[in-house]
């Protein structure tokens, strides 16, 4: 019998699980813990209108705090779980309160990958990852403030259209020789790089952060080759590490992530997780895989509750992102590893494109640049493996829909 | 703040004073009426906040924008009525607005 089920994690997937163990007729406990205080809410808007000031903060939650109240949810927020004994099943946090579960669902997210040269921890210097982090950004964003951005990620990048929309003097600075260049083509780096210095977006690839200095506070920032940039405010985006240290330290299997099963299992029978702190099968892809993504945790967090209610339950979901960029949607589908040919259909030029990943005839992935039609074709078609026709692919004329 | 209807997958019917200028698609979100998934939160990237608007109220909201007309394709069971929630912003004049939730989302 399961009477108590507690979920360590108040975000996406932590929010998601509740309502499907509700709807699915869970009458037991249910307890909520996160370590944030406020209300589960979504990330998304942080780096985008919440971060501008265009959302307010009322409108990031999920739910109103009546809809924790009417499904009896017990919430435990500006809690920290800090230890987790599986043999007892028993979760512990940090104001000494224990609480007993039958299952456990942790959906522990990912926390920002931190810089540890010299000076990182200069006042100044910036990451954002939670609605706290926002304010003191904000703080800083004068007119012709001077913004330096560590990194040329979603995250960097929608940082600097942001900063850069509001008056600011924006620097990213990028490792690698292009963008976005783990996530998306050099076309598309391209293309968002030409749309950012269009807005006026300073972009330094090819360049490697050794120190930041400053007197008391960070005032500028200093590169291998000797360059400086100076700096108001800096902002990191270098990715992202899975928060695995609760899993670990109670013996649970983590590599790169909690390890799970297609059912969101981890090592322990009593315990599933779900969301960004997760490494699990890709049923599609077939290979193990760890994600940052709405949809990913929206979705293991379902499964996850169906089989702690005894419903077998299979993640089998073609990841999905998004990343909105001045008045740019970019839309990934898909996986692109292993594919043997990239076909561009449309021009950036006109400002609707996608690139298309294909192993053979097989569809893999699509980066879709405001062009929602070629991308909702292609999750039908990536998930369905529909063989395509090359010719009718290249055909700019057809939709993607018709290439097969 | 105007009174909205939306008929839940089950037929429930839920009738919720929305709070003015965000989306229907917030207004069901926040009150957790069934069936509006809302993945993407409003970023016009998922469909799965699609909607039935009923017929007196189509022509009052205008039509979709060209993205929002895409998405809506690939909706599941889309009719001549459907919209995407989270593009529809509610005004003082929306009193009354009832919109029915499909049984399944994309």
């Amino acid at each position: 019998m399961i009477s108590t089920i507690i979920i360590v994690g108040a975000g996406q997937a932590g929010a998601q699980a509740i309502d499907t163990l509700r709807r699915e007729g869970f009458t037991g406990r249910l307890v909520l813990i996160g370590d944030e205080p406020e209300l589960p809410y979504q990330r998304p808007p942080l780096s985008k209108k919440y971060l501008s000031g265009e959302m307010a903060a009322e409108r990031l939650v999920f739910r109103h705090r009546s809809f924790y109240d009417e499904h009896r949810i017990e919430l435990k927020l500006g809690k920290a779980a800090v230890r987790l004994d599986p043999a007892a099943r028993r979760v512990a946090l940090a104001d000494g309160e224990e609480l007993a579960y039958d299952r456990l669902l942790l959906c522990l997210g990912a926390d920002s990958r931190r810089l540890t040269c010299s000076g990182a921890t200069l006042p100044g210097v910036h990451y954002l990852r939670t609605v706290a982090d926002v304010g003191p950004i904000r703080e800083g964003f004068k007119p012709q403030a001077r913004i330096v951005i560590i990194g040329g990620g979603y995250i960097g990048l929608e940082t600097a259209a942001t900063c850069r929309k509001l008056g600011c003097d924006v620097t990213v600075l990028e490792m690698a020789d292009r963008i976005m260049n783990r996530v998306v083509a050099p076309p598309v780096s391209q293309y968002f790089a030409g749309e950012h210095l269009l807005h006026g977006v300073n972009i330094v690839c090819d360049t490697r952060v050794v120190c930041l200095e400053g007197n008391g506070r960070v005032e500028r920032v200093v590169c291998a080759d000797g360059s400086t940039h100076a700096a108001d405010l800096v902002v990191v985006g270098v990715g992202a590490v899975p928060t695995t240290g609760l899993a670990g330290a109670a013996g649970l299997a983590c590599d790169n992530g909690i390890v799970v099963d297609e059912y969101c299992r981890t090592s322990d029978a009593a315990i599933y997780a779900a969301g960004d702190c997760t490494n699990h099968p890709s049923l599609r892809f077939g290979r193990r895989v760890r994600l940052e993504s709405v949809d990913n945790a929206f979705e293991q967090a379902k499964t996850a509750a169906l089989n702690m209610l005894d419903r077998p339950s299979v993640h089998d979901r073609v990841p999905w992102f998004w990343s909105d960029q001045f008045d740019n949607k970019l839309l990934i589908v898909g996986l692109s590893q292993d594919y043997d040919r990239q076909v561009l259909r449309g021009s950036p030029q006109s400002r609707s494109f996608s690139v298309c990943y294909l192993k053979g005839r097989e569809l893999l992935a699509v980066e879709a640049i405001n062009h929602s039609k070629d991308y909702m074709a292609a999750r039908k078609l990536i998930a369905e493996r529909t063989p395509l026709h090359l010719d009718k692919l290249a055909d700019n004329g057809l939709g993607l829909k018709d290439a097969v | 703040m105007p009174k909205i209807v939306f008929i839940e997958p089950g037929g429930k019917r839920r009738e919720i004073e929305a709070t003015l200028g965000i989306s229907l698609m917030e207004v069901a979100r926040q009150h957790g009426v069934q069936g509006v998934v809302a993945q993407c939160g409003g970023a016009c990237a998922c469909a799965t906040c699609h909607v039935y608007v009923g017929p007196a109220w189509l022509a009052r909201l205008g039509p979709p924008e060209e993205m929002e007309e895409a998405m809506l394709e690939t909706a599941w069971e889309p009719r001549g009525n459907s919209r995407l929630s989270c593009q529809i912003h509610i005004t003082a004049d929306m009193a009354g607005l009832e919109v029915t939730v499909p049984q399944q989302q994309a």
